[in-house]
């Protein structure tokens, strides 16, 4: 009874907010793949977006050189094939040429190595420093373990602590995606520096969040750390990324990423009752079962 | 030319059948033996491949009925099968054992009683592997940690609790004692068998490159060797080596795999490198351009494979700088990379190419080799690797470099060497055939997975969101023609042995100028009743 009264508080909430119900519910982003995807999920994090513009530029060189070593082959298949040329000339060495794509190379790695690096040291690792050398204080901490086959989150700073599982495909609410919808999401606020704690609780697994551009092993007996600032509302999906036994494929992560108003209405939930609070998330983003939904129109 | 070499009827003294097959100390015996089971396991591999491409044709479970702990050991069974039973026994042990004495013009292996102790240790290991698979209790059977064997999964997960790790743990010693023993040969032979005239700086590059992979072979080895002992006495003697509740370090077992893992991958592609140069010059009528450039790049490679190995664990959570050493470090490998692929091309500038099977596979092998290859230059940013590891797009790179680089190697030399090895040509139009079904398939299995792994699927998994599911199901199609690629192979090789066309000691004209064209084809039992003397 207490869950539903719950459920029910969240559902108001979310009414009484029309501005964010409404406004997102209608269109509420997701973040995922989408089918014959060519491409790295949408970046809504300033590290995946930075790797993302990295990345672009990689491709961009890497399809150039591919073309050229395709066109070289293609032009003397052509040209010294051996009705076109019977008589093969004799050079085996030429200094300068062998000079030349050696020090090409190098230099076309140094264009990619200086950037990288700096992508490197400012994005990654930790919160240290993620714009212009600034270092960025986190606002808020979650921890992070994975164990066979589901992810454990706290929120230190709250004192809530909860399992999260895969949903089983009848469970699925609509709109729900099937191997990435949880029972229990992780929620943070829009905007906000997030900073990871992550760990393993049995084997090695990997708690990663495409769009935000975070991949970091949960290795037991080590504490890595990670962190994101997710700058658009919505809902992303991820996957564990490190192999870790049967199921394996079947421990996906899901983060709520909602406005200040509605994290703090969450966390007033999710301190008592976890399943009401995901409910209530749910019920915001519009993906609501019959029943619930029903209620919301009574 | 047919009748060319019927002087290779001269009376050979040949051992009995059993004798000569299971006793052999004659590196061309040998060599057909490592190359009979290097067929015999890549079809078992390729099978394995065809289920998983079965399983993830499209979402849901398609083939193992939802016993993912099967699928996880098919998977961890083909990769072991193709690096260790399908390429490293054809490029080393088969092409290394029958064509590097003769290109030499040693009369055959230094060890010659050695080289049978690597062969037949060989069977031992697969059948060890293949065990495996059968032992454990309900769906908890066979290996499935993938050929990573990462710690704490292989050793406190309830699904490996049986016997089957430790099986496979056996099967890698024993197949990596049959490696060190091989690489010891080779060393052995190359540096002291030579012929009178036959200086290293004249040595044919695929001598080179099985000289660099014997090298190879003989530092990482016994590194997988140590780090696995210690797995095996973790599982079952107690120790901590790799459990943090222990004070054991999982990462540490993480570092030692990768200094073994990495070589591993130079291992499979050097020899490739050699018969591709070889092929390219036979081709093309003329010698490899940059010798001396194309041996420097193929040691530089060896040594830079052995300090980048933690390029593979970007994601365990190692110090910013020992990262940003280690994006360093392989990106550099791309240099003496860059060198061979501009090498070859420029080997065949100026050429006159005639475009036989063995240099399709060649040619194909230099282009796709470099798509894997620079794929492998965006994966070393350690930066750009967080969203792409353990994705498909890793998957995608490796099987460029491995798929459509050491194994278009294999068949590269296949095609090259089989009339020297049997006696017989095969026909030219079906290689032909073989290599474009092969060619579409194997692209078609692995470009789309590109997108896959950009678009964030991780690898490993046996089923998928059903977004991934369009370039899921056509990879799944060419993995089906690369399939029936295999089969076709195979009546190649069936069509080759019923028509039995004999060719004469060189049929490939003007452009094949190492030693193994000088002598009959086959080559007498004892290839060199006098030594040749290189001028």
């Amino acid at each position: 009874m207490l869950k539903q009264l719950l459920v029910n508080i969240g559902l108001f909430m979310a009414a009484a907010m029309p501005a964010m119900a409404q406004g997102e519910s209608s269109e509420n982003y997701v973040g995922m793949a989408k089918p014959w995807q060519l491409n790295f999920q949408e970046a809504v994090t300033p590290v995946m977006a930075r790797l993302d513009s990295l990345h672009h530029y990689l491709v961009i060189l890497i399809t150039v050189i591919t073309v050229v070593v395709m066109a070289l082959l293609l032009y003397v298949c052509v040209r010294f094939r051996r009705s076109a040329n019977p008589v093969p000339s004799k050079n085996t060495h030429n200094t300068l040429i062998e000079i030349i794509w050696t020090t090409v190379p190098i230099i076309i790695l140094a264009f990619i190595f200086v950037p990288s690096k700096r992508l490197h040291y400012e994005c990654l690792h930790s919160i240290g420093c993620a714009e212009d050398g600034v270092p960025v204080e986190p606002d808020m901490t979650l921890k992070i373990i994975g164990y066979q086959w589901y992810w454990n989150y706290e929120y230190p700073d709250q004192e809530i602590v909860y399992d999260s599982y895969m949903k089983q495909e009848e469970n699925l609410l609509p709109g729900e995606p099937r191997l990435l919808a949880v029972d229990n999401p992780i929620v943070v606020p829009v905007n906000a520096n997030v900073r990871l704690l992550i760990t393993g609780g049995d084997v090695i697994h990997d708690w990663a969040m495409p769009a935000f551009g975070v991949k970091q092993d949960a290795v037991p007996g080590r504490l890595n750390e990670s962190w994101f600032r997710a700058e658009k509302e919505g809902t992303y999906y991820g996957q564990c990324s490190e192999l870790c036994g049967r199921l394996h494929g079947f421990m996906p992560i899901q983060v709520e990423v909602v406005s200040q108003e509605e994290y703090d209405a969450w966390l007033e939930v999710a301190a008592n009752d976890i399943e009401a609070a995901s409910q209530m998330m749910a019920a915001l983003r519009g993906r609501t079962t019959m029943e619930v939904a029903e209620n919301e129109q009574e | 030319m047919a009748h060319a070499s019927t002087a290779d009827t001269h009376h050979d003294h040949t051992p009995p059948f059993f004798t000569r097959w299971f006793c052999s100390t004659n590196h061309k015996d040998i060599g057909t033996l490592y190359i009979i089971y290097a067929i015999f396991a890549g079809l078992l591999g390729a099978a394995f491949s065809i289920f998983i491409r079965m399983e993830l044709q499209a979402p849901g479970d398609q083939f193992f009925n939802g016993n993912y702990q099967l699928y996880n050991v098919i998977l961890t069974g083909h990769a072991f099968l193709m690096v260790f039973f399908l390429i490293m026994p054809a490029l080393i042990g088969g092409f290394g054992n029958w064509f590097v004495p003769i290109m030499i013009g040693a009369p055959d292996m230094a060890f010659p009683r050695m080289n049978n102790i690597s062969f037949w240790l060989m069977v031992p290991a697969m059948l060890l592997l293949l065990a495996s698979v059968f032992v454990g209790t309900g769906e908890a059977r066979g290996v499935g940690t993938g050929w990573t064997v990462y710690p704490p999964l292989s050793v406190v997960d309830a699904n490996h609790k049986g016997m089957a790790v430790d099986l496979a743990i056996f099967s890698l010693h024993i197949a990596g004692m049959s490696s060190i023993l091989g690489a010891i040969n080779f060393i052995v032979t190359i540096f002291n068998m030579r012929a009178p005239g036959m200086t290293l700086s004249k040595m044919p590059l695929f001598a080179w490159a099985i000289l660099v992979t014997a090298f190879l072979l003989l530092l990482a080895l016994p590194v997988l060797a140590g780090a696995i002992t210690m797995l095996l006495t973790d599982r079952n003697l107690g120790t901590n080596f790799f459990n943090p509740a222990g004070g054991g370090d999982p990462v540490l077992f993480q570092h030692l795999f990768w200094f073994f893992g990495h070589p591993e991958v130079y291992v499979l592609i050097i020899p490739a490198f050699g018969i591709v140069s070889e092929v390219v010059s036979t081709f093309s009528r003329k010698p490899v351009f940059g010798y001396l450039g194309m041996v420097g790049a193929m040691c530089c490679i060896g040594i830079l494979g052995f300090i980048v190995w933690a390029h593979h664990m970007f994601a365990v959570g190692l110090n910013p700088d020992v990262e940003a050493y280690y994006m360093f470090a392989t990106m550099v490998i791309a240099v003496p990379t860059g060198i061979k692929i501009f090498s070859w091309i420029a080997t065949m500038w100026g050429g006159s190419l005639e475009f036989k099977t063995p240099m399709l596979f060649a040619i194909g092998f230099i282009f796709l080799f470099t798509v894997g290859g620079v794929t492998g230059v965006v994966l070393a940013n350690s930066a750009i690797d967080v969203p792409m590891h353990d994705t498909y797009y890793v998957v995608a790179h490796f099987h460029y470099a491995m798929s459509l680089g050491a194994l278009f190697g294999v068949f590269c030399g296949f095609y090259y060497w089989i009339s020297k090895m049997s006696g017989y040509q095969y026909s030219e139009w079906m290689g032909k055939v073989h290599f474009w079904i092969f060619f579409i398939g194997t692209n078609l299995t692995f470009f789309p997975q590109h997108f896959l792994g950009l678009a964030g699927m991780p690898r490993r998994i046996p089923d998928y969101p059903d977004v991934y599911a369009g370039w899921n199901y056509w990879s799944s199609i060419g993995s089906y023609i690369a399939a029936a690629g295999a089969i076709w192979f195979l009546i190649v090789v069936a069509e080759m042995f019923i028509a039995k066309r004999r060719v004469g000691d060189n049929p490939w004209g003007e452009g094949a100028k190492t030693i193994e064209w000088q002598v009959s084809s086959p080559p007498p039992f004892h290839t060199f009743e006098k030594l040749p003397v290189v001028k």
